[in-house]
């Protein structure tokens, strides 16, 4: 028919985080029609990863899909749609990625802590995007929903400063939004 | 100092960076075992379970059996409160539920979860639970379901809205129950609550445009809070504007402007991508919506002017006066760090520029090509075409930019898409034809791509003969010979026959050249050789033509079974090549879409090959002695879309007889066919014998045929059929497809004629030159005629009806009429049943409709005047 956006509410086609050798540490693809196997899911990764190491550009079309990307020390994020889809939602939901994902690893945003934290990162992604829709956009509810831990043992690694630092940054997040 | 912030650190193990570098499957899933102790250990079982979730996430693959024994073992993990690995276990379920058997085994539990006081648990539970339960056992959670959907948890109510749509997938009748839930969350404070209840009111009523329309203009005037849902509104909105072409409520577009102010971004593009590539807006209608995406194209944020110039180069392509006034932000873009961007950017003004520009632009590439892959170039090159097309005059500039690129660095995609262009213009523009031809020259030089080697020096062969000096390029060709390999040398050897065969002058040396390539070490180049210098060294023009110049284009799998029945009866007698279909000559090949390609083409129906057809219709014991399959038509809709029954009819050409292939569909989930047959009737036409289609159960595809024989006299060899469909009904039960009765009672439906034309006798044939073809078949046969068509307002329109009237191919691409002229001569090539060759020549002058001089050359002289009378 035409171009005109087909009203779906399956906007994600996938979520993906890699390391800075352009390997997966965890990535979902939610439409099972993009890739058949595996393999070609990680070929897709590497290329995509090259084309975007080195710019920090935010977007690129690759294969036919909208990749939004971004990018701390050694991580990289991304969150792909249709090639006709929403920019502006995908990065919504990029945003909302990133940014639970450092309030997870209280800022530090990088492949180490990030693994440590693998099962909290993997209940994020799930509280983020629901087999290809975006389930919450607001990073502040996500990581409440998922930051279980932190209350079973409250701040014990943290002085009251970093504390109230923290809870600056956040209220800090809220009002950008 | 890093290390101060850290939580509670899991076992580690010595991965260097990575904790899960040594993670085997076999290990886990002996490790999984401590799922089965009591009490859980929590910490080790949390670990052992992002252990299994990551490896599943890695690709790795679980059996059956494995994956049912991991999902048992979970299941124990109910036993423990705590909140990560309760939460961990649903997503097991989640990945698991696809492989693992008896997963409806964790049903209480999660129902229990689900409707607990825990909301942390609630929602992901719904979710899990959604996952592994069907239709029948829904109902029993329909009131748990139903109270989730109105929750006043946010997580809650998405949670179970979003199951819902997934639900849908699979049994969307459930959910229709649930609709007056989904419509009072959609009035909910959540952001994204409102969202999800909004996709799922639309899927439930999608089918239902009256009540679709109804919920927009509700919606349009109570307004809504959540972006994502406008977004999804606006999207709604737009496909109803555009499928009412007439009449629409205007307040739907009104809404869409307004939709351009509203304050978030993600709206206002919204919006704004909705109404330019709406097909009705008018100039007017889109300005504001451009205004607003050219206030992106300065936005600091990347992505927002990434979707700006995406959406812009859209619009180029239709409208490119529209996006006129963006042309200066669209240069300042080229500089741009994000390549997509500038990409896009470039290409968008290389549609939009004015002739003046050109010059200026192509500076600017030159500078920008260095640093952009050879995707993007592509993207760039495409571009050129276009405006080499546009702005012939600029063609000499825009040549020596594709030289320039054709000489740098790029892959073989990259320099096959410079060559095709330079082509393209090359057969645009006779005029550019010789430099283009220069350029291509030098390239293959040093060209390490032997399928473009190859295709170029093909192209040498059909053009370079009928310049003005051929012999400036047999220089070239003959390197070939000298320098690549096999292939490349093989194809060097057809083209200089070429110009011996055209070319008397130069015939001597080319007879010496040939003979050089006689010592060649490759068989395939000694054989063309020794082949081609036979035929030449005859000088016999009739010879020369036949064998070089219009080789015969035999359907290569026909040719081989023809000699194959051949063998096997009596050889005394000759072969006879009459008889054998020809191949057609290749569709024009699909683009292979390049990477800035976005909108998805729709997908079309697969019509099978000649080759396909022949192998049907030989399996069919009473079609097998019908010799050769001549030609099939293209499939013909005897029915209109969407009745009771549905129709098409392909038609089948024999040497003496048509076969009708009906292609039946009963579109009734009621009813069973049987014995479905189509009657056809028509004068001077026959029915010799018919196969009817046995049974004809709802939405499976049967065919009937009837066989027909080829009336003698050439003249009554066209025709019109009725055709009306006949059939026993017998009554069925819809759901199991199985018939009530066993007794049925006939009926017909009546279908549209079926309509023999001569297209049907003609199979279209390629000449690739027309004109020593044309002087071949000389004019012994030729019959001429003058035609006033007065219902064609337009050349092409004139040429493309000739073309699909005669069913013969355009050669020499004369199908295509240059912009601005108002006359034109169209060559058709094609071979009438019985393997007669017929050639035709079709003067069209534009004056009050057209007028068109046809002369048609054949080797028949009845063939000729079928052909003659079929346009008149």
């Amino acid at each position: 028919m035409s171009g005109l956006l087909n009203p779906t509410l399956y906007m994600i086609k996938g979520i993906a985080i890699l390391d800075n050798d352009g390997n997966r540490i965890f990535t979902k693809y939610y439409d099972p029609t993009i890739f058949t196997s595996v393999k070609e899911e990680k070929k897709f990764e590497k290329n995509l990863f090259q084309k975007t190491h080195r710019a920090n550009a935010e977007v690129i079309m690759l294969d036919r899909l909208t990749c939004v990307y971004r990018s701390n020390v050694d991580l990289f994020f991304y969150v792909m749609g249709a090639s006709e889809e929403n920019e502006l939602i995908l990065v919504s939901v990029l945003s909302c990625l990133y940014d639970a994902v450092s309030a997870i690893l209280r800022k530090n945003v990088e492949k180490r802590m990030l693994l440590d934290n693998l099962d909290i990162i993997m209940l994020a992604i799930d509280e983020i995007c629901a087999g290809g829709i975006p389930l919450e956009t607001d990073p502040q509810v996500v990581s409440q929903r998922v930051a279980l831990r932190m209350e079973e043992s409250p701040f014990n690694d943290q002085t009251v400063t970093q504390v109230l630092q923290s809870a600056r940054e956040q209220l800090k997040w809220s009002l950008l939004k | 100092m890093m290390g101060s912030f850290k939580p509670a650190k899991k076992d580690e193990e010595d991965g260097g960076g990575n904790p899960y570098h040594n993670v085997d499957k076999t290990s886990v899933l002996q490790e999984a075992r401590v799922f089965n102790d009591t009490p859980v250990n929590v910490k080790r079982c949390t670990h052992v379970l992002t252990k299994i979730l990551y490896l599943l996430n890695q690709g790795e693959i679980l059996s059956e059996k494995e994956a049912t024994d991991v999902f048992f073992a979970m299941t124990k993990l109910f036993q423990s409160n705590d909140l990560v690995l309760r939460r961990l276990v649903y997503l097991g379920i989640k990945e698991l539920c696809g492989v693992a058997k008896d997963t409806i085994i964790v049903t209480s539990s999660l129902t229990k979860d689900m409707t607990g006081r825990e909301d942390q648990y609630r929602a992901p539970a719904i979710r899990a639970l959604c996952r592994i339960t069907d239709a029948t056992m829904m109902l029993s959670i329909e009131r748990y379901m139903k109270q989730a959907i109105v929750d006043r948890a946010p997580g809650v109510s998405s949670a179970a809205l979003v199951s819902c749509r997934h639900i849908m997938k699979d049994s969307p009748e459930v959910v229709k129950r649930w609709v007056s839930e989904v419509q009072e969350a959609l009035v909910s404070d959540g952001v994204m609550v409102q969202f999800h209840a909004l996709g799922v009111l639309h899927q439930i009523r999608k089918s239902d445009k009256l009540a679709v329309t109804k919920m927009v203009s509700k919606l349009i005037s109570s307004g809504l809070r959540s972006p994502y849902a406008i977004c999804f509104l606006i999207r709604i909105v737009a496909r109803l504007i555009e499928e009412d072409e007439a009449g629409t409520d205007s307040r739907l577009f009104d809404f869409l402007e307004a939709m351009l102010r509203h304050k978030a971004e993600m709206v206002i593009y919204e919006a704004a991508n909705a109404i330019v590539t709406l097909k009705r807006s008018s100039a007017r209608e889109l300005a504001p919506a451009i205004s607003v995406l050219q206030l992106f194209l300065s936005n600091p944020k990347p992505t927002l002017r990434f979707a700006a110039v995406r959406t812009l180069s859209k619009v180029a392509m239709t409208q490119p006066n529209a996006v006129a006034a963006c042309n200066l932000d669209l240069e300042n873009l080229i500089q741009d760090v994000n390549r997509s961007i500038a990409t896009l950017a470039i290409t968008t003004l290389l549609k939009t520029g004015s002739e003046g520009s050109v010059d200026r632009l192509m500076k600017s590439i030159s500078s920008f090509l260095n640093d952009i892959s050879d995707e993007f170039k592509i993207v760039v090159v495409e571009a050129l075409r276009a405006l080499a097309l546009k702005y012939p005059r600029k063609q000499s500039v825009l040549m020596n930019q594709l030289a320039d690129m054709l000489r740098g660095e790029g892959g073989l995609p990259y320099k096959e898409a410079i060559a095709t262009t330079i082509i393209t213009i090359i057969e645009d523009n006779p005029e550019a034809k010789e430099k283009g031809l220069d350029h291509l020259c030098e390239f293959i030089e040093d060209c390490e791509h032997t399928t473009l080697a190859v295709r170029i020096l093909h192209l040498l062969g059909r053009e370079g003969p009928r310049t003005r000096r051929p012999a400036r390029y047999i220089r070239f060709v003959y390197n070939r010979v000298i320098l690549e390999n096999a292939a490349v040398r093989a194809a060097a050897v057809s083209v200089l026959a070429k110009f011996g065969a055209q070319c008397e002058s130069l015939l001597s040396n080319i007879l010496v050249l040939l003979q050089r390539c006689m010592m060649d070490t490759e068989d395939e180049v000694r054989d063309r050789a020794t082949y081609y210098h036979a035929v030449l060294s005859t000088k016999d023009s009739a010879l020369i033509h036949r064998y070089i110049l219009n080789p015969p284009q035999y359907a290569l799998a026909s040719l081989e079974r023809a000699l194959v029945q051949y063998l096997r009866t009596d050889t005394t007698a000759t072969f006879d090549t009459k008889t054998l279909p020809t191949a057609p000559p290749p569709q024009e090949e699909k683009k292979t879409p390049n990477i800035m390609e976005t909108a998805s083409r729709p997908e079309e129906r697969v019509v099978p090959s000649h080759e396909k057809y022949a192998e049907q219709l030989a399996a069919i014991p009473r079609f097998a002695r019908l010799g050769p399959l001549f030609k099939s038509s293209a499939p013909l809709e005897l029915t209109e879309a969407e009745t009771e029954y549905m129709v098409r009819c392909i038609k089948h050409t024999f040497l003496n007889y048509i076969v009708l292939q009906f292609d039946c569909t009963n579109t009734l989930n009621d009813q069973l066919l049987e014995g479905v047959n189509v009657v056809v009737e028509g004068d001077g036409w026959e029915v010799e014998a018919s196969i009817p289609c046995p049974s004809l159960p709802y939405s499976q595809l049967g065919s009937c045929y009837s066989l027909l024989p080829i009336p003698e006299d050439i003249m009554s060899t066209t025709g019109t059929l009725s055709a009306t469909l006949k059939f026993k009904v017998r009554d069925c039960d819809p759901a199991t497809g199985e018939p009530d009765t066993d007794e049925g009672y006939e009926d017909d439906y009546t279908l549209e004629d079926v309509e023999i034309s001569v297209a049907d006798h003609v199979q279209r044939a390629a000449r690739s030159n027309f004109a020593a073809g044309w002087d071949e078949l000389g004019a012994a046969n030729e019959l001429e005629d003058t035609f006033a068509l007065a219902a064609m307002n337009t050349l092409e329109e004139a040429v493309a009806q000739i073309t699909q009237f005669l069913g013969m191919h355009p050669c020499d691409r004369s199908d295509r009429v240059p912009d601005g002229k108002s006359s034109h001569i169209l060559y058709l090539a094609g071979t009438y049943r019985g393997g007669h060759e017929v050639l035709v020549r079709a003067k069209l002058a534009l004056s009050d409709g057209v007028t068109m001089q046809l002369t048609v050359r054949s080797d028949d002289p009845e063939v000729s005047e079928i052909i003659a009378s079929a346009v008149g």
